[in-house]
């Protein structure tokens, strides 16, 4: 398996598209699994948890990489959470001010974007060891990656479990919900579907490159 | 896992330095953010507590919020009310009163669940219920604040007293999907039992609780206070 070398000088096109796509945290890196999960229930719930957790990873990648030459290393983790937990209130307000049914919906998963491992991992592996604009690009590609995924699973358990779509009814009132999309179990299934499709995919371009 | 090496005493400033300047940003960022959002959130919340007390209220077209106390009974509550002994009065477009709207709450089936319900003297009965906050399972317990079949139980709930106005004549019931026969019994929702009768719970001590002491005082709350 080629490592990927954070540090190497790639182009700034490429750190921004590699988290869209070829790295995509939850697709690909399978982390952040528990908002996953767990807020995609409905479209509108997803793209909120992921955009929350963009704003998140943008900011943290930033000022992670502008104070990273001023942290003692020993520290550096503490500060990054420190960081991040303040990211977090803030967001967590901006959702309240925005919309409160918005904030209930997505409840304690506010909180918990702090522990999300995709916006400390890329504090670590990326930002803490590059400059603040290809880290605004790497976080702006990860959390763009990760609205994607969550979207994808968020509109599949809409559509299947409440026969709407962004709160819009598609199928009448004949149709019958398929409760168990809504729930935990529901996430599993259409998550393990998406890998499916990706991995899938990825072979076949893997396939189609070494028959040429 | 290894322990990181133990730094040497020389950088304990720069350390003590990062954490503590970070710490004191953080701080301020998050003052900063807290007094900026605090009047919209509030406002909010206040909106959404009007449109709920309008929809439990129906025909209602203004409110005021009322405190209690013992022996006093109800006065307007001045400012922000945000306690559990107050009511809030509806009144219509001709400024008579058309009931209270009363919050509740209690343990459901994962946390607490959190209710407004609207209470028609005229007509001795609940005749509007919301849930304001609950954490029940998508799906099958929140069905508590989306089922129309269910929701359907509030339109005319009844709650009439005893002649001396002391209690409720019928404690609310919760009875099996089909079985209601009479006024005050709630059909559950199958497949969401727990968070059904968590509501008939609810209801019921707060029924018990508030509606002899507004039907006792109800010349307190007849009169739409002056703003």
């Amino acid at each position: 398996m080629k490592v990927v070398d954070e540090k190497a000088d790639a182009m700034p096109t490429d750190v921004f598209l590699k988290g869209l796509w070829r790295e995509n945290p939850t697709l690909v890196q399978v982390l952040g699994m528990c908002p996953t999960l767990a807020v995609t229930n409905t479209a509108r719930n997803a793209v909120a948890m992921g955009l929350a957790t963009l704003f998140v990873l943008v900011g943290s990648n930033a000022l992670v990489s502008a104070i990273r030459n001023w942290v003692p290393k020993q520290v550096r983790i503490a500060s990054y959470i420190l960081v991040i937990a303040t990211l977090v209130t803030m967001v967590d307000y901006a959702i309240q001010a925005i919309s409160l049914d918005l904030h209930r919906a997505l409840g304690a998963f506010i909180a918990l974007i702090v522990v999300n491992c995709i916006i400390l991992g890329r504090a670590e592996a990326f930002a803490s060891k590059n400059g603040v604009r290809r880290s605004v690009l790497d976080g702006l590609g990860m959390g763009l990656g990760f609205c994607l995924a969550l979207m994808l699973l968020g509109m599949v358990r809409e559509v299947l479990g409440s026969g709407s779509l962004f709160g819009v009814e598609l199928f009448g009132p004949r149709y019958e919900d398929w409760v168990i999309m809504v729930l935990p179990s529901g996430g599993f299934f259409t998550f393990a579907a998406w890998i499916l499709f990706f991995n899938w995919r990825k072979q076949r371009r893997a396939a189609t490159r070494e028959a040429r | 896992m290894t322990a990181e090496p133990r730094p040497p005493g020389g950088q304990t400033w720069p350390m003590l330095r990062a954490m503590v300047g970070i710490g004191l940003v953080c701080g301020l960022a998050i003052v900063l953010a807290y007094r900026w959002t605090l009047p919209v959130i509030e406002r909010n919340r206040a909106e959404a507590l009007r449109r709920a007390i309008f929809q439990v209220l129906p025909g209602a077209s203004s409110s005021a919020t009322f405190r209690f106390d013992e022996p006093a009974g109800f006065a307007p509550a001045a400012g922000r009310a945000a306690d559990a002994r107050v009511v809030h009065a509806g009144y219509d477009a001709q400024g008579r009163w058309v009931g209270v709207a009363i919050e509740a709450a209690g343990m459901g089936y994962q946390d607490t669940i959190r209710v407004l319900y609207g209470y028609a003297p005229d007509r001795e009965a609940i005749v509007g219920f919301q849930v304001l906050e609950s954490r029940e399972t998508p799906g099958l317990g929140d069905k508590i604040g989306l089922d129309p079949e269910f929701l359907a139980n509030f339109e005319q709930l009844d709650v009439r007293l005893e002649a001396d106005l002391s209690r409720l004549a019928h404690p609310i019931e919760l009875v099996k999907k089909g079985e209601k026969e009479e006024a005050w019994q709630i059909d559950a929702i199958t497949g969401a039992t727990v968070s059904s009768r968590a509501v008939a719970r609810i209801l019921r001590a707060s029924a018990d609780f508030w509606i002899p002491k507004v039907r006792a005082r109800a010349e307190q709350l007849r009169e739409e206070p002056r703003r």
